[in-house]
């Protein structure tokens, strides 16, 4: 750090610049100051106790966090300048870029909100400098990825209204109902849902994969941005472990919440991954590596580890994560026939793989892709290599927890739909799997708010002002995607014959030859 | 003589996103239009809070401003992440090498008894008040309403910090570690120092956060840095405590910059409605009143005799800033 103190050891001397300042307030209740430190039921003794996770004062804060950007920023300029954009593997590619713009960036905002409240919430000064630090590397993040993708909104389609989107569009109600869920907890399951559980066991499966499949398919604006986040997201990742660390060491009565929470938003983010998955088999024309290999070296082996270390204070893994070995072999393939059946409502642009990319699912799901998958996407490929391509225009079921549409199969016959039913009072609701279903009957007051995109297109709450849904030939699907501000022809459908593919021939032939 | 490089040209489709379109026309946008304007999420939430059922997740009913626009809370000095960063940046080098030069040169021991006893007693426990302006601003930056406004809330919170450490580094170059248990106990205890602490506190549990704008940013800091960090800075350099002086520029420079942005925010939203502006001025007459009460006693410790005449034109100032900012108070 910077601050040039005689005589005093780093952990001293931060503790004067940061916990020093804090006191118990007298004039004014301290339940009153801090109104939201104690409803969840989360006992805490002694903030002193908390370890900071790192010591950064503001002014080293500032200086590391300016090189960074002065660094980033002249990157993405010559990006712009030199249209970088024509360097990718192919415009394949770039839905994958949409999936992240449109899903993921939004909730880098929520993160930086969600990590305020945190930081303003817990009574003790440690852990509120830590949630703040964080709170503004999200909105950092939000920005950079938003100015790192703002040149390719220029140049192709399914970028340009990403906010909009994220409100309305179906399959984006996945990641942002995570987020809602977890900002309308209170702060220490905020921390549990996002700090440790996305922030720490999830990041590797979700910011890595997006990363490096930018990094292999020639993205050089987004994996700029990301190696510029990494040294943040390493930050963030120790707030996460000692949070829980923390809240684990104060009581032995935080122990079942805690598990309970752990167990809530490992599955939920397990839901949210599969969108992950989809991409990392399907979307990167070079692919890094599979879904399946991606769990077992992140999950399975250092998640593994991670909850190893956390036996300690009698922490289980998950129940519902044995479904997940099962399951490994399975989603990606899942989510993408679904993805590819409804591409004319998805904001970004779907295809069968081709041979060589059969192949190489084969090779990676020796036990599933050609017994359950081939024989399923050669006959969608032949199908609309004859002229019919089919798009499914009515609207699949979705889970009340993580609104997946209804497409994964029963853990343990991958040819039957997995649904749960749960009722409460007097209402049926279902779920897509017993993790959800648990997360449900746990919290039903709380899912049964769920704005389910296809529910609520079916109530009529999902069209444009003005328009009749009784007039003679309404079409429900153009209506909704007028709602949605999806550009039909544009946005969706095949990247076979899509604008951006025309474009992206275009324009490289011009960067390339000189006719 | 001019050079041409020549680029393969290509028309873009569009040249920003829809929703800075819809504001702005399709014409290139700034990085501060980009990441800021519509970023936070407005029409569809999943769950009501579990600590605030009675309203959404990001709700206009926290605070009884009303705007039709919230982003016509635009920041001044358009800073967005990267700005605000590297403009902190560039500060803290010139803070940076102050406090350098003060530590190798052994300015600090050059400074008069009673100008370091000033400091001591007013500059260092004031560290505690500057961390409640966190508190207020890291409220605001969570159930404000709008980007514009939360995101640079969340900057002046991080700042407030920062001066809160920077003051904290005053004591230890002037005194040993001691000095902050000293001052910590005069905030806790101290008879000069309670009037603020009780004003510091209350505002901590204030509702609506535009409340806690004008209370903090615009009131107690409008009133609070002109007199220490302009008048008493003044005393401190003719007095033969310069050093006192590079250690605070910082603080100096920070709030001639952000009373921009705060006075542009006060303006917008008081010329919004008569219903905005009276309840602005309400607040303002409201927390002028206690801000005084509460620096009276520090004022007279710092200024002594003169401490009234000092105040009295802090006070005339920040009045006439307000005239400016059409509120009648």
């Amino acid at each position: 750090m910077d601050m040039h103190v005689k005589k005093l050891g780093l952990k001293e001397k931060y503790a004067h610049m940061t916990r020093g300042l804090g006191w118990d307030t007298t004039y004014q209740p301290m339940e009153k100051v801090f109104p939201q430190a104690t409803f969840e039921g989360i006992k805490i003794h002694d903030w002193e106790k908390w370890e900071d996770p790192f010591r950064l004062t503001m002014d080293a804060y500032w200086k590391y966090q300016a090189e960074k950007e002065r660094k980033l920023y002249a990157v993405l300029d010559a990006f712009a300048q030199n249209n970088g954009h024509l360097g990718i593997t192919d415009a394949r590619y770039l839905s994958a870029i949409k999936l992240f713009l449109t899903g993921i960036s939004p909730l880098e905002y929520v993160a930086h909100r969600g990590f305020a409240a945190a930081g303003r919430n817990f009574p003790g000064v440690g852990p509120r400098v830590a949630c703040l630090m964080q709170s503004i590397d999200e909105v950092r993040h939000a920005q950079t990825q938003i100015h790192a993708i703002s040149n390719y909104n220029k140049h192709y389609d399914g970028f340009h209204d990403f906010k909009h989107m994220l409100e309305r569009v179906w399959y984006l109600s996945v990641p942002k109902s995570f987020f809602d869920d977890a900002f309308s907890a209170g702060p220490f399951e905020w921390m549990i849902a996002i700090g440790f559980s996305f922030e720490y066991v999830l990041t590797n499966l979700l910011f890595v994969p997006f990363m490096s499949g930018a990094a292999y398919n020639g993205d050089m604006a987004t994996v700029t941005f990301g190696f510029s986040a990494q040294s943040d997201e390493a930050r963030h990742m120790t707030l996460g472990l000692e949070c829980i660390k923390f809240m684990l060491e104060q009581d032995p009565d935080n122990l079942p919440i805690v598990q309970k929470w752990i167990d809530k938003w490992a599955w939920r983010g397990i839901r949210v991954l599969s969108l992950v998955g989809m991409m990392m088999d399907y979307m990167l024309p070079k692919r890094v590596m599979s879904w399946k290999e991606a769990w077992e070296i992140y999950f399975e082996q250092n998640g593994g580890a991670l909850f190893n270390d956390l036996a300690r204070y009698g922490i289980k893994v998950p129940e519902c994560l044995t479904q997940c070995s099962v399951d490994k072999e399975h989603i990606s393939h899942q989510a993408w026939a679904t993805f590819y059946q409804y591409g004319g409502a998805a904001a970004f642009h779907t295809w069968m793989p081709n041979d060589e990319e059969m192949d190489w699912l084969s090779a990676k799901y020796p036990n599933t892709f050609d017994k359950y998958y081939r024989p399923r996407f050669t006959y969608w490929r032949e199908q609309a290599e004859q002229g019919n391509r089919f798009y499914s225009n009515t609207l699949p079921m979705l889970c009340q927890v993580c609104q997946i549409p209804m497409l994964f199969t029963e853990p343990d016959d991958p040819t039957q739909i997995c649904y749960r039913e749960s009722e409460y009072k007097g209402e049926k609701y279902h779920t897509c799997s017993d993790g959800c279903k648990h997360i449900f009957d746990d919290e039903p007051e709380k899912y049964i708010q769920a704005w389910l995109p296809v529910h609520q297109i079916y109530q009529g709450n999902c069209f444009n002002e003005g328009v009749d849904p009784t007039a003679e030939g309404f079409d429900p699907l153009a209506e909704v995607l007028k709602w949605y501000h999806l550009e039909h022809g544009k946005d969706n459908l095949d990247y076979e014959g899509s604008r951006d593919q025309q474009n992206f021939q275009a324009w490289r032939g011009m960067a390339t030859q000189n006719t | 003589m001019q050079i041409d490089l020549r680029t393969v040209s290509i028309k873009p489709l569009r040249n920003t996103f829809d929703h800075i379109a819809r504001r702005f026309g399709d014409k290139p946008a700034s990085r501060y239009q980009e990441g800021t304007y519509d970023i936070q999420q407005t029409d569809i939430f999943h769950y009501r809070p579990l600590w605030e059922p009675e309203k959404i997740l990001f709700d206009k009913s926290r605070t009884k401003i009303e705007m039709k626009d919230w982003y016509a809370l635009k920041d001044p000095r358009q800073f967005y992440y990267g700005a605000y960063t590297i403009a902190r940046a560039r500060q803290q080098e010139a803070a940076e090498s102050n406090f350098e030069m003060i530590e190798e040169r052994g300015l600090a021991a050059l400074v008069p008894e009673a100008l370091r006893d000033i400091a001591l007693d007013v500059l260092i426990p004031l560290r505690h008040v500057e961390w409640g302006g966190n508190m207020g601003n890291s409220y605001i930056a969570a159930y404000g309403y709008g980007t514009a406004i939360t995101q640079p809330c969340l900057y002046h919170a991080m700042d407030h910090l920062a001066v809160a450490q920077y003051l904290t580094r005053i004591a230890l170059t002037l005194d040993t570690p001691v000095a902050l248990d000293t001052a910590k106990d005069a905030w806790m205890n101290g008879a000069l120092w309670q009037p603020m602490r009780q004003h510091v506190e209350n505002l901590l549990v204030l509702q609506d956060w535009f409340e806690i704008f004008v209370a903090q940013n615009l009131v107690l800091e409008g009133l609070t840095y002109p007199l220490f960090f302009d008048h008493l800075d003044s005393k401190f350099a003719a007095g033969g405590g310069t050093a006192i002086s590079m250690m605070t520029r910082f603080m100096g420079e920070w709030s001639a910059e952000t009373a921009k942005w705060v006075d542009a925010q006060i303006k917008v939203a008081a010329a919004e409605s008569a219903e905005n502006k009276q309840a602005i001025a309400d607040w303002v007459v409201e927390y002028r009143g206690r801000t005084l009460e509460a620096l009276a006693p520090l004022a007279g410790r710092a200024f002594g005799a003169e401490a009234d005449a000092v105040l009295g034109e802090v006070l005339a100032a920040f009045n006439a800033r307000c005239a400016k900012l059409g509120l009648s108070v």
